[in-house]
């Protein structure tokens, strides 16, 4: 089991998420993450999927994804050099000035914004990568007594010079 | 000029070159069949089954006959869940249906409207492609992309949803002629070096095989399929589908291979050293245990299903195509080597070693007393040159699998994937009205034939001389064949003559049972069918004969099969397929 990446060009109407999505349910592979938006033509959708499996179910996931009517291109962005970074907000629970110096810290190290803040409560904007933040998530929840973590699921383009992942 | 959807509906429909609509009514549908009434000089025919069920099991035998798309039209909420079943079935066989079904206006969907149920959400997993219509000047384009898409690539069933008020709404009048959908573009041709190098595989074994799956009797392929195993000497085992792609008495043919195939052919699977297989997606009726499945084979799979590839078992060279395309290129090359292919050595041995399974287990029955299965399949392949034997399912289905003789003009239409009980008998019909010269001959169980008897009446009124047999066995004979050998003989549920009254510890069937119910002679009689009982082998023929006779209705045989009878051999779900069993204590 390993996580692969795909991203997935789609007519731009209704059903078709529900379409993709329940593909992924009747056939019992392991959906991580899914992101849709809009492309420069509104027509379209792009959607960046994450998926955990074997080599063979991901040949299987990429040629039933080939198959649908909807689908318009199948692009996989496992072994290709691309960009990909994850939205991630955290709050966290902090109150005392000695834990809130601790967290600008590591907000730093991390390269993260502190984008709002309040006598107990501070917000991260983290643009990382999706193992960057679960490194800091991870961190975090060991330092700090309660936080709250909402995550965008990872979005991916494909890089235009080098290989950068 | 403007035309109401309903109009426009009709108008594409005739462009489709539709001669016939399998429909049903309601609320939601009355405006796209007052337009059919409305057509000038009727071109479109209007069937209507007594249940939607039926319905779209007639649809699917219509287009399983004669290639053509089965066109289906139901009202909204319940008519088109009715075809649910249906929709399944198609698509587990490729089977090209276009269903249209009612809505409620886009103004109420959503709203939990009377009759109102998302149709397409329902069945996204079973289709091809299914879209709810939802401005009235995309109507035109969909229908003409439902039609490209059902019929196009590896078919499949097809859901249009129209609410009510796209039906009535006035919109342009023009049915495009062209279709260009971005994300579908079937595949129409093969890459040479791949199936290049699948034939110098085949030419250079030893002990080769060709497995035929539906995809080569779907696309008629059957002449060329023919030619290449005679040019290269290959001796051919086939799937339940692909039954007949090579006369089903030629001596290169060995038998059907898998979970009920023959023990030459699964013997043949085990032991050869190139499996070459042709339109089939190897499911588990095939396989058996994926470990133990063809092991010393390189496997060739040529398949219009990307997705079928080495899904299911590891291929060595893997082909995209469908089979006509493939096998024109495979005879056109073969022809070319014909001289080489006339030396080619080692394949008698391996031939007469086939030949020495099916002589040490050959397929028969011993029935002692009643009517035996096999000899009424038999007398089907003397009393006709030519049909199309559809059949149910069960172990009726299977009898038929092993004993009913295939070539191009001896098809068999059955539900194969899904395996849907109550398929022989609209599926029958379907097939008449497709082929009304043909020779139509529906096979069902006591059990199946129940789950859709009311389409007597609609063969009756449109006057389809089939003949339906009825093979009575009391039992759901299929399931309970698996309690017998895997079940401790718990005969759960599986008894279609029990009553309340019977006793808890019922012993098995014997004089005091009570009497079966319906009685389908009656039954027979009382749809204005013809109803013949059968009761000894002799009885048979002459049954038939009679059948072959009637012109105008349909002709119910039921045959008295001893209810103990097995399906052999048999290889237990699962189990490696050279583990059959041949005999089993009745
Ligand atoms: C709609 C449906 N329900 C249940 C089954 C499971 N099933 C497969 S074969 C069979 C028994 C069929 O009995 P019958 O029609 O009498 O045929 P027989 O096997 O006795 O020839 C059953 C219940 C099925 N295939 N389809
Ligand atoms: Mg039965």
């Amino acid at each position: 089991m390993k996580k692969r990446w795909i991203a997935l060009y789609v007519e731009n109407q209704v059903g078709v998420l529900s379409k993709i999505s329940g593909l992924f349910s009747a056939k019992s592979y392991n959906l991580v993450s899914l992101t849709v938006g809009t492309t420069e033509d509104v027509t379209v959708s792009r959607m960046t999927i994450c998926v955990s499996s074997d080599d063979i179910t991901f040949e299987q996931i990429k040629k039933q994804l080939n198959r649908m009517v909807e689908v318009i291109k199948v692009i996989d962005l496992t072994e290709v050099p691309i960009h990909m970074k994850e939205l991630m907000y955290i709050k966290v629970w902090a109150e005392k000035q000695e834990k809130k110096n601790q967290l600008f810290q590591i907000a730093q190290v991390f390269g993260v914004n502190v984008c709002d803040y309040s006598n107990d409560h501070v917000i991260l904007e983290c643009t990382l990568t999706e193992h960057r933040n679960d490194d800091l998530v991870a961190l975090l929840k060991k330092n700090f007594k309660k936080i709250e973590v909402v995550r965008g699921g990872t979005v991916a383009v494909e890089s235009v010079s080098t290989f950068c992942r | 000029m403007q035309i109401s959807g309903a109009k426009l509906f009709v108008k594409a429909l005739a462009a489709e070159g539709v001669d016939t609509v399998f429909g049903y009514p309601g609320g939601y549908a009355i405006d796209l069949f007052d337009e059919l009434y409305k057509q000038d000089n009727a071109k479109i025919k209007l069937i209507l089954p007594r249940h939607e069920q039926g319905l779209i099991h007639a649809a699917d035998g219509y287009a399983r006959s004669s290639g053509r798309t089965g066109v289906c039209l139901v009202t909204s909420g319940p008519g088109a869940t009715n075809l649910v079943t249906g929709i399944a079935t198609a698509n587990y066989d490729s089977v090209p249906l276009v269903c249209f079904t009612g809505q409620v206006s886009t103004g109420l969907i959503g709203n939990d409207a009377f009759q109102e149920v998302d149709i397409i959400g329902i069945t996204r997993n079973i289709c091809k492609w299914g879209v709810t219509v939802h401005r009235r000047e995309d109507l035109g384009r969909i229908i003409k992309e439902a039609f490209y898409i059902a019929n196009t690539g590896k078919p499949g069933p097809v859901i249009i949803d129209i609410p009510k008020d796209i039906q009535t709404s006035l919109g342009p009048s023009e049915y495009p002629s062209e279709v260009n959908i971005r994300g579908y573009k079937p595949i129409e041709n093969v890459h040479i070096g791949q199936l290049k190098k699948a034939y110098r595989m085949l030419k250079s074994a030893k002990r080769p095989l060709i497995l035929a799956g539906g995809g080569v009797t779907r696309r008629e392929a059957f002449e060329m399929f023919t030619k290449f195993a005679e040019q290269t000497k290959t001796p051919v085992v086939t799937t339940l589908m692909g039954r007949g792609s090579i006369p089903t008495t030629h001596s290169l043919f060995v038998g059907n291979c898998g979970m009920h195939g023959t023990y030459a052919a699964n013997m043949a699977v085990s032991q050869c050293d190139i499996l070459f297989s042709i339109g089939t997606r190897f499911n588990d009726r095939i396989t058996g245990d994926l470990n133990e499945f063809a092991p010393e084979a390189k496997i060739v799979h040529i398949d219009i299903d990307t997705a079928s590839i080495s899904r299911n078992v590891k291929v060595d060279v893997p082909v995209v195509s469908d089979a006509f395309t493939a096998l024109s290129k495979l005879t056109e090359w073969a022809e070319g080597d014909a001289e080489k292919l006339e030396h080619i050595e080692g394949r008698e041995e391996w031939i007469d070693k086939i030949q020495s399974w099916n002589q040490e287990n050959p397929l028969e029955m011993k029935v002692e007393n009643g009517v035996s299965p096999q000899a009424v399949i038999e007398a089907i392949n003397q009393s006709y040159d030519h049909y199309q034997v559809v059949t149910d399912v069960g172990q009726n289905q299977m009898w038929t699998y092993q004993f009913l003789q295939m070539d191009e003009n001896r098809r068999l239409i059955t539900s194969g994937g899904l395996g849907t009980m109550g398929y022989g008998l609209p599926g029958a019909i379907g097939a008449k009205l497709a082929n009304p010269e043909e020779n139509i001959i529906s096979v069902n169980g006591d059990g199946g034939i129940q789950m859709n008897i009311q389409e007597l009446a609609t063969a009756v009124i449109e006057g389809l001389p089939i003949t339906v047999c009825i093979f009575n066995n009391g039992y759901l004979g299929m399931v309970r064949q698996m309690q017998h050998l895997f079940y401790g003989k718990r005969y759960s549920a599986t008894c279609l003559t029990k009553r309340r009254s019977c006793p808890e510890d019922c012993k098995g069937p014997g004089e005091q049972c009570p009497a079966y119910t319906p009685d389908f002679v009656k039954l027979a009689e009382s749809y204005e069918c013809r109803g013949i009982r059968v009761t000894k082998n002799e009885e048979i023929l002459p049954a038939l004969k009679a059948a072959r006779e009637e012109t105008k209705v349909p002709t119910i045989i039921e045959f008295m099969i001893p209810y103990g009878e097995l399906v052999l051999p048999m290889v237990k779900g699962g189990n490696p397929m050279s583990e059959m069993i041949l005999k089993a204590k009745k």
